[in-house]
Parts: structure tokens; C-alpha cells; sequence
């Protein structure tokens, strides 16, 4: 099998499909090099404000290239690059169009909040480490082969390291980016050396010829099968903060710079989450002819994961007093939100998973981010993370607060709200599967978060703080609130157009399952 | 034809405390006065119009003329049409429509928000946020009786139930906050269950083949209707096949399905009730939260409870509420005892009034177990009836409290002396809820044991007893308030101010109306009751 190595050279045509993640490299280059160019005195926001032109100009990229793909017929066939490991898809791009968006909403959050971290003495690292880190969530989400999708999860890991710890005189922040190395080298290592016993069963790290290969292999080597797939599935499960693989977030969320936890929270759980519905869906592992027992467990075996996130997610929720460790909990229900749309089966009359997917994704990612914002408004106004520091908002910043309510409709499931829909839409699919015990959890972890939730309501509405002064906020971070809170608004509003366009350009046969 | 049904009416009255509501957030912060004429002059537009709609009604078919539908989401299933088989979607309509069940509330709604809207006045703090959560409250309880599509219903019920949490956890008394919790906690239970059985019905009994020229989609959806008909006859989708659904069942649901379905929404509005073991929480809101709220609140906050048990679990499962129809009764019964025992107990007139409100709404639970026309006119005509009296008492609860600072039974006393017109008010709404003849309070019950009578006379005698501790609970209350010696602090009191004495009025003579005229509201009931309830009483046919 083995044949030695060889280089499959990358053509000028090639570049061209890259061009998004291309472009977000040579910004990184360029931003690094100005950071040692530039005297002292200049600010570095200006490397903050061109790492956001890199972000917007690649997201044009993407698009562009998305609505030259789709002009021809109703969902165009993929490009494979590079024998397959990289992928251009509708799948693909529609991920990274919610990454990129995400980014540029963090980066500008980073712009505002950036004069009150005090901690941070490298400022531009601040921001020009969050686009390989972006690119290897996009290399996630596009990549056709094993290999591709490690060294881009390594991509985002490594730089994400760095970024937690960035400030530098802060214990909570060196503990929180020591726990992240730890816990994230471990995922890292599962996922790896599940990978490892998927190759050597298949003989290929390529997606469309494990599917081929896979049948006779579950024959011959059934308990290795096993362990390829419950190693990267608890691998990713640590990435994406999924309970029981969840213990880390609280902490890392909390000593993080506040911009890098709603980072972390949004795109790099949104990547890991990526990674795994392109990997299961590609083997095709719901109709794998050797044996249909193995599908099935593994999309148990998923099922109860997001189960056990929702429930554990918001139980551990109710007993926290920090903003931001709440967050981060809250994230961990989430992930279980958003594994249940992996989760549940297709059938004929249901298959529009990764619609429900990526709805809430996007849905996640305007409340969490919005969410995140407010704390950081919060926190340079008190001084602290603590949810007391919330107490009498609605006198200081009316406005922010009635945002805050808006996000916070979102994230407990409550309408008018984005939130609520999707939501739904997953109830929906989870019901349509028969999947009732799910349904109830769903529903029944909602209520529970009412509590948590509505706990920082009773803070900004109805109690009063020590001060009263009006708390000013910077016109980025205004911007970041207010485009969250129109969205979050709008979804709720009118999901429709969204869920439609989502399936107008995207088709499982055709971006995902991989034909050979 | 009217006018009537040439304009979006019912979009009108839903959507005309939202423009109230732009307005009050435009008005500068401090002009209180301004903000509560804004509110009040919003409550009467939805007032006016359902008024008008009321008196346009039984000219009617039924209400059908005032329908209105739009597709408001449509989610697509499955793309990849596999095996030659057709689009699958989801479909929630923006869908609204009255019948004689709703149309009353509806009115009630109004009216009540209106009243509510005036006793506002005794709200001393963060207008502009008042005004602006009662007038989305009202929204969202228009909308729970107009809505007729269960996902449009279900939001409107939580759009209910938030403005409810903030109004009663910022305005409220003393321990507002515990209030408000519980109250979120509760009904977030209750409404959870709901969901879970929507969308259980949504995918099930939503069933529908929609065909388009060559193009055949088959839709699960939200709609009322859709889902009535299929429940009420479980092979009306195969009609409309054409042939190419193979060997796909998508409408199957067995008897044990029914039955945890209705269990599920008997729960689920059984907390809105309350029906007797999960009543705690409303008792929190009806001492902590401000009057005009309370008013609402026991107005018709609890009626949504029963609206929905009738339209979701009764004419969706009239079968299987047949079965549990002597599970009922009993709960009724309980209700009815257990609230008035505990009503006599009580030290406190506010908690009277609560648990007053628990032994009414027994009342409404024995209606509807009886199954027959007459039971279930007395429940509705019940909850009419203490909507506006539960909502005039408040009403004059708040007026006292403001004047003497306490409702502790102990500590009032001998008021008819300083206020004859607001005690003169308080003794009539005691004998409406006592159920004297020749007030509404009287023919509700009446027609409820009346229907029960006919399927459990033993039951009737043992709720003929709590109507009798009725009147013992009430009397023992408006007495101890209106008579007897007068404290001396309470010596300089002022009688109700005109603001107060309008509303009053206005609801008393409701109240004087129904019980002289009740054919004014049962003939209206009759419409639906006829049409509708038409399963329900099928089912006696059969077993």
C-alpha cells in the first residue's frame, strides 16, 4: 500500500480557488511585519483595523466565489483540490462565511474593548493571531482528506493557545492558557490517533476512499473501527466543549481576553463542530453496507453526547456567579443544540440537517457574540466579570440593556428571537426522526437555563447598583451589539428566507458525500 | 357582507397596541401623564374594534369571513428528492381567526387591558418600561385567542409570559422578584410540556398534500384547522394522496400516543389554570404583583389556561377527554373545595381573592367535564364572568391599598363609612362572585352544575356545598372590610377619584348586563358550540 511520498504541485488555477485563505495569509504576513516596523508610538488598533480589511476583503472572496459556483445549475458540483484533501464546496463556504463574519464581528469587538485590557502587552498579537487562526477553521471546514483537517485543527489550536494566554499579568489568564494547552493537546492527540487507526484499516486518509474502503474493513477489523471513531469523536468533542469533555471551557472562557473567549465559544466550536458533520456524512456511515449497527451507534453515541452537553450544560450553569464562566456553560448546552442535527438520522422525508445546523449556528453566533460584547461593556464599567457587576445596568446604559434582554430571549429559546427558531427547526428535525426522548431534553434543558438566564435579567432590571453613572460605550463595540441584536431580532422576525437559501445552495449529495 | 371582513380586522386589533407602543417609546421619559393617556387611548382602539367585531358576528358564518392566512415560514425537508418522492416541508402559517370560543375572550381581553390600562394610575415608577411591557402583554394575549396556528399560538403565550415576568418582578411588592421567578419557572414548565406536544402534533396530525399544478408537496403544518381535521378523522389525508406516497405512513398515531398527548397539554394548561396541585405560583403573583397586573393576571392570564385546554385538548382529543372526564370532574371538585376551605382561612384579602380564583376556576373544570352543550356554555360563560369580577375586585383591591397601605383583613375595617362608593362597589362584586342571581357570576355556575348534572348528580351535591362556602368566604371578607369599627387612622379617607370610579363602573355594568341578559354572550358561544364541540359529543354516541 504504501508507495512512497509524493507532492501533488499546486497550480496557478489551484491559487485561485484558495484565494480566501490565501489572502487572510498574506495579511497575517504583512500585519507581522508592520508590528516590527512600526515605532512605538504608533497604536497598534491600526493593525486591528487592517486584520478586519484582511477578514472582510477574504469573506468578498468567498462569496464571490460561491455565486460563480452556483450560477450554472441548482447546486454546482465541488472543486477538489490537491487529489481531494481540499475541498470547495457549498458546505465549505457556507461555513466560512459564518467564521469569517464571526471573526470580523470579534476583531471589532477586539478594536473597542482593546484600551481597557490593560493586561495585554503585545496588542497587534492581539489581533493579527486570530486569522491563522480563522484559516485553519476554514481548512477545517474545506478539507476533503485526514490529514488536511488535522493540520488545519492544529492551525486554530495552536494560535488559539497563545491567544488565551495574551494577558500577561494576569494568574487567571496563565491558567487559563496552560489548562487550554493541556486539555486541547490531549484532543488533539485523540483525534490523531483515531485518525491513525482509520488509516490503517482503510489504507487512505481520504474521506471518499475510507467510504469505499470502510465496508470490508468493518468486516475484517470491527473493534478497531470502533475505536477509530469514538477516539476523533471524543477528540472533537473536547474541541467543541461537549459534555462530558466540558470541564475546561469555564475556566479557559474566564481567563481569556474577553473578545478571544467568544472566539473560542463561536468559531473554533463551530469548526470542530464542521469537522465533524463533513467526516461523518462523507463515509457515508449512514448507509454503510457492512453493517448498519455501527451507523447507529455512532449517531447515538452522538446523540447522547449533546444530551448529556444540554443537561449537563445548564445544571452547572445554575450555580455560577461569573459572567463569563456562565457563558462559557452556556456554550456547552449549545454544543449540544448543535450536535443533535448531526445526530439524528436522514430519512426520505428528512434531510435537511445541515440547514437546522448551520440556522443555529448562525444564530448562536450572533447571541454568544452579542452576549460577550455586553460583558466586556460591563467589565470595564465595574471592573469585574462577577454577575453583581450587572446590578442596575437598565438605569446606566438603557440601551445595552435592552440588547442584553434580546440576547438573552435567544439564548434561553424564548421568541421573538433567533434563538427560538432555531431551536425549533432542530425540535422539528429531532421529532420528525422520532427521536422523542430528545425532543424532551431539548425542551426540558431550555427551561432549566430560564434560571440562569433570567437571573442576569434580575440584575440589570430590578436590582441597582453602587453607581449610577452612565456607562459610554466605544462606537465598535456599540456597532458589534446592535448588528448582533438586529440579526438575533431578524431571524426571529423571519427565519424563512434564511432556512431557504441555506437549502437552495447546498445539497448533501453534491457537497458532501463525496461522488467517485 | 361588512365592512368588516374587507379590512384586516383581526390584524388590526392585534397589532394596535405595538403602534401604542412606538408611540410611548418616543415620549420623553418623564412625562408620566402623557405616557398613561398614550396607553390608555391604545387599549380602547383593540376595545372599540373587538366590540365592533362582536356585535358583526353572528350575521356571520361562524367567523370564517374574518379569517386570514399567510405562509409566514416554510422550511424545506428534504431537497434530494430520493425514490421520485415530493418535497416535504414545514410550514407555519401567520394565520388568525375567531370563533364563538375566542371571540368573548377576545373581548374580555380588551376590555380588561383597557380597565387595567386605568388603574394603572397607582404605578409610581419607570413609566415608559410599564407601558411599554403591559401594551406587548396585551399583544400577546390578543394574540393567544386570535392565533390559529400552533407555533403563532405558542409564541404568543411566551411573548405573555415575558412581559409578565418583568411586570411583575419590577412593579411588584416585597418579595416581587421570588414572584416573578416562580412564576417564570412554572409556566416555563407548562409551556415546555406545550411545546413538546405541538411539535409532536405538528409532525404527526399536521399532515397535508398540497398539489400545484405537476408539482406535489407535502406539507407537515402548523395549522389549526389542518391538524383539527385530521384528528377528527385519521384517513382524510389518504383523500388527497395521489397515489405516490407508497408505502410512507406519515400520519400514524396510536392510542397510547393520543393518550400521552393529552396528558401533556392537561398538564401543560392545567398550570395556567391552575388546576389544584400546581397552584402555588399563582398565589405569589396575586399578592406580589401591582393591581392593574393582578387584574390581568386573574383576569385573563388564567383563561388562556382554559381556552387552551378546551381548543387543544378537547376538540383535538375529544376521545380521549371523554375518557378523563370523571378525572376531571374530581379535579374541578377539588379545586372548588380546596380553594374556598382555604379561601375562609385566609387572613390576608388579597390571598382570598386567590383562592377564590382557584374555586371559580374548579367551577370551569366541571363544565367542561360534564360533556354536554349546557356544561360547556357554563364554562365559558364562567370564564367570562370571572374575568371581569376577578378583575373588579382587584381593581378595588388596588384602590384601598393605595389609601390605607395594608389589605390585611385584621387591620381594615368599617370603610363603608369613609367610602361608601368604593365599598357600595366592593359588596356588589362580592355577591357577583358569590354567584347572586341577576349577576354574571350566578349563571355561570349555574349552567356548569346544570350540564354536570346530568352525567354525576353526586358530584353536583358536593359542589353545591363549595358554592355555598362561597358565599360564606366572600361575606365574611367584604364585611370585615366595609363594616364594623372604623380605625381611627383611616378616618380621613377619600372616596374613589373618578380615574379610579370609570373603570369600575364600566366593568360592574358588564358584569349587571350578563347576569340580566346572559343570551348576549351564550348565543354567540351557541355558534361555536354547535360546530365545534360536534366531536366531542360524538364520542357519547359511541362509548
Amino acid at each position: 500500500m504504501y508507495e512512497g511520498v509524493s507532492f501533488v504541485p499546486l497550480t496557478w488555477t489551484d491559487m485561485l480557488y484558495l484565494a480566501p485563505e490565501l489572502a487572510l495569509a498574506a495579511v497575517f504576513l504583512i500585519a507581522v511585519i508592520l508590528d516590527l516596523l512600526l515605532p512605538k508610538a504608533v497604536n497598534r488598533q491600526v493593525i486591528g483595523w487592517l486584520s478586519l480589511a484582511g477578514i472582510l476583503a477574504s469573506l468578498a472572496l468567498v462569496v464571490i466565489r460561491m455565486i460563480d459556483m452556483n450560477q450554472g445549475g441548482v447546486s454546482a458540483e465541488a472543486i477538489s483540490l490537491l487529489a481531494n484533501s481540499y475541498r470547495i464546496d457549498d458546505f465549505s463556504s457556507l461555513l466560512k462565511i459564518v467564521f469569517l463574519t464571526g471573526t470580523a464581528l470579534i476583531v471589532l469587538l477586539a478594536i473597542g474593548s482593546e484600551r481597557d485590557e490593560g493586561g495585554i502587552a503585545d496588542k497587534a498579537e492581539y489581533f493579527y493571531l486570530l486569522l491563522p487562526a480563522l484559516m485553519g477553521a476554514m481548512m477545517m471546514a474545506s478539507s476533503g482528506n485526514l490529514v488536511s483537517l488535522y493540520i488545519g485543527l492544529e492551525l486554530l489550536s495552536l494560535t488559539s493557545y497563545v491567544l488565551v494566554g495574551l494577558k500577561r499579568k494576569s494568574v487567571l489568564s496563565a491558567e487559563a492558557a496552560f489548562k487550554y494547552v493541556v486539555t486541547g493537546g490531549i484532543s488533539s492527540a485523540m483525534v490523531l490517533f483515531g485518525m491513525s487507526y482509520i488509516y490503517g484499516i482503510t489504507g487512505s486518509v481520504d474521506l471518499g476512499l475510507i467510504s469505499e474502503a470502510l465496508p470490508q474493513a468493518m468486516i475484517d477489523f470491527k473493534a478497531l473501527a470502533y475505536v477509530g471513531f469514538f477516539f476523533m469523536l471524543a477528540g472533537f468533542g473536547i474541541k467543541i466543549a461537549a459534555a462530558p469533555f466540558h470541564a475546561w471551557a469555564p475556566d479557559v472562557y474566564q481567563g481569556a481576553p474577553t473578545p478571544i473567549s467568544a472566539f473560542l465559544a463561536v468559531i473554533a466550536k463551530g469548526a470542530a463542530l464542521a469537522a465533524i458533520f463533513r467526516m461523518l456524512y462523507s463515509i457515508k456511515l449512514f448507509n454503510a453496507s457492512g453493517d448498519p449497527y455501527m451507523a447507529k451507534d455512532i449517531y447515538f453515541i452522538l446523540l447522547v453526547l449533546a444530551a448529556s452537553a444540554m443537561l449537563i450544560g445548564t445544571m452547572t450553569a445554575l450555580g455560577q456567579k461569573n459572567a463569563k464562566r456562565l457563558l462559557a456553560l452556556s456554550g456547552v448546552a449549545n454544543a449540544g443544540y448543535l450536535l443533535v442535527p448531526i445526530g439524528i438520522s436522514i430519512t426520505i422525508v428528512h434531510s435537511s440537517n445541515f440547514s437546522e445546523f448551520v440556522f443555529y449556528l448562525v444564530a448562536y453566533l450572533l447571541m454568544t457574540i452579542g452576549a460577550f460584547a455586553v460583558v466586556t461593556v460591563v467589565s470595564r464599567a465595574v471592573g469585574h466579570e462577577e454577575l453583581k457587576g450587572f446590578a442596575g445596568m437598565y438605569y446606566r446604559a438603557p440601551w445595552t440593556a435592552a440588547a442584553m434582554v434580546i440576547f438573552i430571549l435567544s439564548l434561553a429559546g424564548l421568541p421573538v428571537s433567533g434563538g427560538f427558531f432555531g431551536k425549533l427547526f432542530i425540535l422539528l428535525g429531532a421529532a420528525n426522526a422520532k427521536a422523542y426522548w430528545l425532543v424532551a431534553i431539548i425542551v426540558v434543558s431550555s427551561v432549566i437555563s430560564y434560571y440562569f438566564y433570567f437571573g442576569l435579567v434580575r440584575q440589570m432590571f430590578m436590582r441597582s447598583g453602587n453607581d449610577d453613572s452612565e456607562i459610554r460605550l466605544s462606537a465598535a463595540t456599540g456597532i458589534v451589539i446592535w448588528v448582533c441584536a438586529a440579526g438575533t431580532l431578524g431571524l426571529g422576525l423571519f427565519p424563512g428566507p434564511l432556512m431557504t437559501w441555506i437549502d437552495a445552495v447546498f445539497s448533501i449529495t453534491g457537497d458532501l458525500i463525496m461522488g467517485r | 357582507m361588512s365592512i368588516l371582513s374587507d379590512i384586516p380586522i383581526l390584524s388590526f386589533i392585534l397589532l394596535s397596541p405595538l403602534l401604542g407602543l412606538l408611540v410611548i417609546l418616543l415620549l420623553p421619559k418623564q412625562r408620566s401623564g402623557w405616557m398613561k393617556t398614550a396607553a390608555v387611548i391604545t387599549t380602547l382602539v383593540p376595545l372599540i374594534l373587538s366590540l365592533w367585531l362582536y356585535t358583526d358576528f353572528d350575521k356571520q358564518q361562524g367567523g370564517a369571513s374574518f379569517e386570514e392566512q399567510h405562509t409566514w415560514v416554510e422550511v424545506p425537508l428534504n431537497k434530494e428528492s430520493q425514490n421520485g418522492v415530493s418535497e416535504f416541508l414545514f410550514q407555519f402559517q401567520y394565520e388568525l381567526g375567531v370563533d364563538g370560543l375566542s371571540l368573548p375572550l377576545l373581548l374580555l381581553t380588551a376590555l380588561v387591558s383597557a380597565m387595567a390600562a386605568l388603574a394603572a394610575v397607582h404605578v409610581k415608577k419607570r413609566w415608559k418600561a410599564f407601558f411599554s411591557w403591559f401594551l406587548l402583554l396585551e399583544t400577546g394575549m390578543l394574540g393567544v385567542f386570535l392565533a390559529r396556528d400552533l407555533f403563532l399560538f405558542f409564541i404568543f403565550f411566551e411573548i405573555t409570559l415575558i412581559a409578565m415576568y418583568f411586570l411583575i418582578g419590577i412593579w411588584g411588592y416585597f418579595k416581587r422578584e421570588r414572584a416573578a421567578n416562580q412564576f417564570l419557572i412554572y409556566n416555563g414548565i407548562g409551556s415546555a410540556i406545550m411545546l413538546i406536544a405541538f411539535v409532536i402534533l405538528v409532525n404527526t396530525a399536521g399532515f397535508r398534500i398540497d398539489q400545484v399544478g405537476e408539482q406535489v408537496n407535502f406539507i407537515y403544518s402548523g395549522s389549526y384547522t389542518d391538524i383539527f381535521r385530521n384528528m377528527a378523522d385519521p384517513t382524510a389525508w389518504v383523500n388527497m394522496s395521489p397515489e405516490q406516497l407508497g408505502s410512507i405512513n406519515p400520519f400514524l398515531m396510536t392510542d397510547a400516543m393520543q393518550r400521552a398527548l393529552f396528558i401533556m397539554l392537561l398538564v401543560a394548561f392545567g398550570i395556567k389554570l391552575p388546576i389544584f396541585p400546581f397552584h402555588t405560583w399563582m398565589l405569589k403573583v396575586h399578592t406580589e404583583a401591582t393591581p392593574s397586573i393582578v387584574m390581568i393576571h386573574s383576569g385573563i392570564l388564567l383563561k388562556m389556561g382554559a381556552y387552551g385546554l378546551l381548543r387543544f385538548g378537547f376538540l383535538l382529543f375529544p376521545g380521549q377527554a371523554r375518557s378523563f372526564a370523571s378525572l376531571l370532574a374530581v379535579l374541578g371538585l377539588v379545586n372548588l373545595l380546596y380553594g374556598a376551605i382555604l379561601a375562609f382561612r385566609q387572613r390576608e384579602f388579597k390571598l382570598v381573592l386567590a383562592y377564590s380564583s382557584i374555586s371559580h376556576m374548579g367551577i370551569v373544570l366541571l363544565g367542561f367535564a360534564a360533556f354536554n352543550e349546557i356544561g360547556m356554555q357554563g364554562a365559558v360563560f364562567q370564564l367570562i364572568s370571572h374575568g371581569l369580577i376577578s378583575a373588579l375586585l382587584f381593581l378595588i383591591v388596588g384602590s384601598i391599598y393605595e389609601r390605607t397601605g395594608t389589605t390585611e383583613l385584621n387591620e381594615l375595617g368599617g370603610l363603608a363609612r369613609s367610602m361608601p362608593f368604593l365599598s357600595g362597589v366592593l359588596l356588589a362584586a362580592g355577591l357577583a362572585s358569590l354567584g347572586l342571581p341577576g349577576l354574571s357570576g350566578f349563571v355561570g355556575e349555574f349552567l356548569s352544575l346544570l350540564g354536570l348534572f346530568e352525567s354525576m348528580r353526586w358530584l353536583v351535591a358536593a359542589a353545591a356545598l363549595g358554592i355555598v362556602l362561597t358565599a360564606v368566604y366572600v361575606l365574611r371578607a367584604v364585611l370585615k372590610i366595609t363594616y364594623g369599627p372604623l380605625p381611627e387612622r383611616f378616618g380621613a379617607l377619600r372616596d374613589a377619584r373618578l380615574v379610579e370610579a370609570v373603570p369600575m363602573i364600566v366593568l360592574l355594568a358588564f358584569i349587571l348586563l350578563l347576569g340580566c341578559y346572559p343570551s348576549i354572550l351564550t348565543d354567540t358561544v351557541q355558534l361555536s358550540v354547535e360546530g365545534l364541540l360536534k366531536p366531542i359529543f360524538a364520542t357519547r354516541a359511541g362509548g
